[in-house]
């Protein structure tokens, strides 16, 4: 059997090692998009909808792959200084925008400096370490900090920081710019029209700079409101494409089992959606840490799922995602085990207080877990209820900090220093806001250890730094860790070449052809 | 009367029907103590697949059949609750506007007209929506859009009682107009009214499975209606999921429907649909 398997490893590494078979150019790909984008201005908006579709328009200087190492995008070579501090890039050349103008370094300090300082908040926390950035020549930018930030390089993915055209948005009010209804970009597939409730129509970029690329023709994003309808274009071959999140999970195997369709969980590495109860730590039992540690004891998370989210996924084990970088599983291991639980409960004396939990309005997936949550903690005595709730009750009850417990899950975008300490620290806990601290955990001895770890030269100490933060959190519970949440991505297998980077079919029209 | 009821086949077996259903509502803890939201099992086993669970286990695994009996309970309670609040609304209402007449009717029946224009369940739906769904405030929203119809109903029988020879028998026998009105109008308004309360409580079952089907049930009550439409996305590969709920509204809602007609006819014999006994 061994040998057998050492046969096979071989063969798929002499098979992955080989030239792939030549790729067919030519050919439309119909993917879903759900729900509808708000706007396809990837500086201006960015959440998932307008990411998928507008990836294939805009472009960022790195693209990563499904290890998160960087790779080239509309820079070819990139450099770092020992200190950390220089981080200079080398674009390609010959780049042009939709439009016929050229594309330089100048567009790259306009964007980053002017536009998406003013409109990009997650990027304008990055770019607060950054002292300048500047084009010494037309195909050289430097970006100079101010003190050495690791996670820099994981700032330049298209959704981050998407390059957005000087010439046409200089000196303008961005959100009013009239240019917004036809998209600029230097991406492989340019913005054609937009029939709002049926469809987005990109067609293939005859200039992009990388000789042959991309293989499609045009591509068309097609926005069907309804699940069951989703499958149903699925099945009749009115779409190749659904991406993570469009169907419910139970119709994934049922999908997957149908002849020449091909499920992958690759392409969110990037993301690694983290999903997590946040407790409140501020009011009633849920304020009591060994009330915290006994429902972590008194989940079934496994079960949890293998049922709820039909296998797909992995029970997390803390705040850092084993998909983002600096994970440490030198933690506190939280499993099923309702004895512990009760004497956890019964230690720091659990009066039966009711406590609430607020699932996530996002459809029955959600609901379910809620459920199958709530059964397990009356297993062991806790009193609990489910609160029913939709999209603005939710958004409301969570940032006035109105609930015991509250399903959400957040991107990681790569390092714990911008996708997970924002969750845990005491400076952003803010009354309002939907987002980061909101279970309203204060540890000023772990605020300062997340500081000094985001910004300490080599990966090595920092690697040490987060595996003592992980450590010690896990053992507080400010949040209730569930599952590291993949969305699998369903499509027809003669479309080859989709998802090929960390950040799925976000960008993977760019490579995609289609067998004939 | 009794007798009359009792020889209408249809009638009795509606009586049989729902006697079932509330025996099985009533011993449900006994017959599935660990309640209905426990994971007793691997999820979507169909029904008779495994010793113990003739229904089959739902998506997360829970018996289908605990589920039933424990969502006839909530379908019940609703029904009957939400009819009697209807009722508590309606009667007198309709009794003043018909006793009285006059200004007191015309107020009443504007009233009562204000409600009757809004479609009922998209009104139910938006009281359900403001308020927050809990059993309580699903009840009062199902009695506030089906009290109309009674006011309505009752203020027909009043009027047409109130010109009779007893009523002025007992005027000039110098009782109290409201006396009049409780103890010698309403009494022979009441056939009717059961009549229609038996309806009414199917009525309610079915707006409330409604409710449930949209998302907008109690979240910690299981009711047929949760069934249903949590099963709604996986319709197509386990059946079973809602199926048996629907099935057993449909008994329910009969033999409710089957009692109102029997009570129907045993209070009307010359209206009988069916033949003389």
């Amino acid at each position: 059997m061994k040998n057998y398997l050492k046969a096979t490893t071989f063969l798929i590494a002499a098979a992955l090692a080989a030239p792939l078979a030549a790729q067919q150019a030519g050919g439309r790909l119909d993917i879903v998009v759900q729900p509808e984008p708000p706007g396809l201005v990837l500086g201006l908006v960015q959440n998932g909808p307008t990411q998928l579709v507008a990836g294939d328009i805009y472009e960022s200087l790195l693209r990563y792959d499904t290890d998160l190492k960087p790779m080239p995008g509309l820079a070819k070579s990139w450099e770092i200084s020992d200190d950390g501090l220089t981080y200079t890039f080398k674009l390609q050349e010959g780049v042009k925008w939709h439009d016929g103008e050229a594309f330089s370094a100048d567009d790259v300090v306009f964007s980053a400096d002017v536009f998406l300082r003013e409109t990009h908040a997650r990027l304008r926390a990055s770019l607060a370490h950054v002292e300048s950035i500047t084009a010494p020549d037309p195909l050289t930018v430097v970006f100079q900090l101010k003190q050495p930030f690791g996670p820099f390089i994981n700032a330049f993915e298209t959704g981050t920081m998407p390059i957005m055209p000087k010439h046409i948005y200089e000196g303008t009010d961005f959100a009013n710019n009239p240019a917004n209804a036809k998209p600029i970009g230097t991406g492989p597939f340019k913005f054609d029209e937009w029939v709002k409730g049926s469809h987005i129509h990109l067609v293939k970029n005859e200039d992009y700079y990388v000789d042959g690329l991309p293989y499609l023709d045009e591509v068309y994003y097609r926005v069907i409101p309804d699940a069951a309808a989703r499958a149903v274009a699925f099945e009749t071959g009115e779409v190749s494409v659904l991406p993570g999140g469009s169907v419910e999970n139970w119709d994934i195997p049922r999908l997957a089992k149908m002849d020449g369709v091909c499920v992958t969980e690759k392409g969110w590495e990037f993301f690694a959606p983290h999903a997590w109860m946040w407790l409140n730590n501020r009011e009633g039992p849920t304020s009591n840490q060994k009330f915290r540690q006994a429902v972590m004891y008194a989940m079934d998370r496994e079960f949890m799922k293998d049922v709820v989210w039909n296998g797909f996924g992995k029970v997390a084990t803390g705040p850092v995602s084993s998909r983002t970088n600096y994970y440490s599983d030198d933690v506190t291991m939280y499993n099923h085990d309702p004895e512990k639980a009760k004497a956890l409960l019964a230690e720091m004396g659990y009066d039966g207080e009711p406590v609430r939990i607020l699932p996530l309005p996002y459809g029955e997936t959600w609901q379910r877990w809620a459920e199958a949550v709530r059964q397990n903690l009356s297993e062991v005595g806790i009193n609990v209820e489910i609160d029913s709730t939709d999209v603005a009750g939710w958004n409301e009850k969570t940032s006035q900090w109105d609930y015991d417990m509250a399903f959400t899950y957040l991107y990681q975008y790569g390092d714990p220093a911008l996708g997970v300490s924002r969750n845990y620290t005491a400076d952003r806990i803010k009354k309002g806001s939907p987002w980061n601290n909101v279970e309203g955990y204060e540890n000023p001895e772990l605020d300062k250890k997340w500081a000094a770890a985001a910004v300490m030269v080599t990966p090595e100490e920092r690697a040490a730094a987060y595996a003592e933060i992980q450590k010690e959190i896990v053992d507080d519970v400010p949040v209730a860790w569930m599952q590291e949440l993949t969305f699998p991505t369903i499509y027809r297998c003669d479309v080859k070449d989709l998802v090929t980077t960390g950040i799925g079919v976000n960008d993977g029209p760019r490579n995609t052809w289609i067998e004939k | 009367m009794w007798k009359r009821f009792r020889s209408n086949i249809g009638a009795m077996i509606g009586v049989a029907l729902l006697a079932t259903v509330i025996v099985i509502a009533l011993i449900a803890p006994l017959l599935y103590p660990g309640g209905p939201w426990q994971m007793v099992q691997r999820p979507f086993l169909a029904p008779f697949s495994v010793d113990g669970l003739p229904l089959g286990t739902d998506t997360l695994g829970r018996n289908v059949a605990a589920q039933l009996a424990y969502g006839a309970r909530v379908s019940l309670l609703v029904g009957l609750v939400s009819t009697l609040v209807a009722l508590l609304i309606g009667v007198p209402l309709g009794a003043l506007a018909g006793f009285y007449g006059g200004y007191v009717d015309e107020g009443a029946m504007r009233f009562t007209e204000f409600f009757q224009t809004i479609p009922n369940f998209a009104l139910a739906i938006v009281l359900v929506a403001i308020f927050e769904p809990t059993l309580a405030s699903i009840t009062l929203a199902i009695a506030i859009v089906s009290w109309p119809p009674v006011a309505r109903l009752v203020r027909a029988e009043v009027m047409s009682v109130r010109t009779r020879e007893f009523v002025d028998a007992a005027r000039l026998a110098g009782l109290s107009k409201p006396r009049i009105l409780i103890q010698q109008v309403l009494p022979n308004t009441v056939s009717p009214i059961i009549v229609m309360a038996s309806l009414m409580v199917a009525t309610a079952i079915l707006l409330e499975s409604s409710l449930s089907f949209l998302g907008l049930g109690d979240p910690n009550a299981m009711s047929w209606g949760y069934m249903i439409g949590a099963a709604r996305t996986v319709i197509r590969t386990s059946w079973w999921l809602s199926f048996f709920p629907g099935i057993a509204i449909v008994i329910t809602v009969l033999a409710l429907n089957l009692i109102g007609e029997g009570l129907n006819d045993a209070f009307n014999p010359h209206l009988s649909r069916k033949g003389k006994a």
